[in-house]
């Protein structure tokens, strides 16, 4: 894809070996025209962890992960600056292929979005078209596989040619983490993904939080913060586009060290 | 109370004006259904539709030439204008923003407000001068050039009622732009820009003037697509303007197969409209 790294992103401060970690921004900023939407992040996300962007509406979280499957620059009048670093290599670089970098990093919204023209295993398989060709027989494999991840298979695997709209909210959210997953990316973005659905749903989709970091690296942006201590690991807390505060959720949240996110915790603002 | 029944006076006035206006409104529609029901039913028969013109005032002819006709002109209209129309009306829904975009755009409302007699004579000029006769592809291609400008504006309007969560859920996948436009966005769209087909194609069938100066009409059968050719609109206005009452009865007739094919268009629209509803 890139010229190799020039030297190894640093370590975490969990001080734990200095491997390179699955994603890194080094020194990110995000414009929109003239305004900022993050500045200067710097943050390192390991490989099988699940790193939660949380603070208050307007801090820039939603345009930091956007930033780092390169869809930010699909808005008019947006611009980049600094690094983010996928496995060591900036995918920012000139020269580096966007379509390719999104095929590595998977999202999913705060909306579910099946494709209504497709059938649910046509859905599933729908990132597939857009990747190495698989036999028929491996298609299917692949689209079980990725329903089982998303804990929708028992539900569904009947019914696998009908439409996506007949399915509940929740379960067209599991559907698109199981579009997301099919291709096999190695991060996986998710939006506020729990937004929209009720206390069931979301239940689920936390559990499919938990079961997705064993195989891929989770980052998700919340605006619930007791989501935010369930299913993370590490957790950032942005206010007003820049990053105050990064470190493991337990300590996050028991003894923090900075006061805005101290104030943010508690519940005094935001 | 007075007050109270001075107010519901009012409303119910105005809301039976509304009414009123509505039933105005489809008045001409059951008037003109209702008159070609009377007066052309009697003349449909088995000749009309297989039989072509007869010497003047003869019996037992019939409309066979203009109706494969009209679906000649009407195909290649289809050919000419439904890809350029639909291409376009995407391009401006997915692509138009720019100032190439604004004039597209821009371009289609006027055309689409131009006189079809106008189209007709243009048409004559670029097709039919230079080839030195009437021919059923000149009278297509000004049918098409009729279709391309309603095309485009109704196939933008389809393509962009798709939300734009399913373009980003597609670039999220790795998509490329080509791709999401053609198909996730117009896969979509399907539905909608079939729609839109139809409409249109129902109202230039229903097109005289710029048949006028390109296919001209034909009192044989003919397939020819270098000839002229006959056509239902034609060869009503024809026979409505001859002397003969055996004429006129046809011209009738003609008439309530031209609004019949026309309203047949219109509503397996819609119901192409509904059943994608429901799925929905």
């Amino acid at each position: 894809m890139t010229p190799p790294p020039a030297q190894p992103a640093p370590a975490s401060p969990a001080a734990a070996p200095a491997t390179v970690p699955r994603l890194a921004t080094e020194g990110l900023t995000a414009w929109y025209g003239t305004s900022t939407g993050v500045r200067d992040v710097t943050l390192a996300c390991r490989e099988n962890t699940v790193t939660a962007l949380i603070g208050p509406s307007g801090c820039g979280k939603s345009t930091l992960l956007r930033s780092l499957n390169r869809m930010h620059e699909l808005v008019p009048g947006t611009r980049i600056g600094g690094r983010v670093l996928l496995d060591g290599y900036d995918i920012y670089e000139p020269g580096v292929n966007p379509v390719q970098v999104r095929r590595r990093i998977g999202m999913v919204f705060q909306r579910p979005t099946p494709f209504p023209t497709m059938s649910i295993a046509e859905n599933v398989a729908a990132g597939l078209a857009v990747g190495q060709r698989v036999s028929r027989g491996e298609r299917a494999e692949i689209i079980e596989h990725a329903l089982r991840r998303a804990a929708l298979w028992d539900e569904v695997k009947d019914r696998l040619g009908d439409s996506p709209l007949d399915l509940s909210g929740g379960q067209q959210q599991r559907l698109c983490v199981a579009r997301t997953v099919a291709p096999e990316p190695e991060v996986i973005l998710l939006d506020e993904p729990t937004a929209s659905l009720d206390p069931a749903g979301t239940a689920h989709i936390e559990e499919l939080v938990q079961e997705l970091k064993r195989e891929f690296t989770v980052v998700i942006v919340t605006h619930n913060m007791q989501q935010a201590a369930r299913v993370s690991d590490v957790t950032a807390f942005f206010y007003l586009g820049e990053l105050i505060e990064v470190g493991p959720t337990t300590r996050m949240f028991t003894a923090p060290t900075k006061p805005q996110t101290e104030a943010y915790i508690t519940g005094r603002f935001g | 109370m007075h007050g109270r029944l001075a107010r519901r006076l009012v409303g119910s006035t105005m809301t039976g004006l509304t009414y009123g206006a509505a039933a105005l409104a489809i008045l001409p529609l059951a008037v003109i259904l209702a008159m070609l029901l009377v007066k052309g039913t009697g003349s449909i028969d088995w000749n009309f539709f297989t039989k072509a013109a007869v010497p003047f005032g003869e019996k037992g002819g019939g409309f066979s030439h203009a109706i494969v006709g009209t679906l000649i002109v009407v195909g290649l209209a289809c050919a000419v204008g439904v890809p350029i129309g639909v291409a376009t009306g995407i391009f401006l829904a997915e692509f138009g923003g720019g100032r190439l975009g604004f004039t597209v755009r821009f371009v289609a409302d006027v055309l689409n407000g131009v006189p079809s007699i106008v189209i007709g004579i243009f048409a004559w000029t670029w097709l039919v001068k230079p080839m030195g006769h009437f021919s059923a592809l000149a009278g297509g291609c000004a049918l098409g050039m009729i279709l391309v400008p309603i095309l485009a504006r109704t196939t933008e309007e389809m393509v962009r009622l798709v939300p734009n969560s399913l373009r980003e859920a597609a670039l999220a996948l790795g998509y490329p732009r080509w791709r999401t436009s053609l198909v996730v966005v117009v896969r979509t769209a399907a539905a909608g820009i079939v729609t839109g087909c139809l409409v249109a194609v129902a109202r230039v069938a229903g097109e005289t003037a710029p048949l006028l100066f390109t296919a001209l009409g034909n009192q044989y059968f003919s397939t020819r697509l270098a000839g002229p050719m006959a056509a239902l609109p034609l060869q009503i206005y024809v026979y409505a303007l001859g002397p003969y009452d055996e004429w006129h009865r046809q011209a009738w007739a003609g008439a309530l197969v031209l609004i019949v094919l026309v309203l047949a268009l219109s509503l397996f629209a819609r119901a192409v409209i509904r059943a994608k509803r429901q799925h929905a």
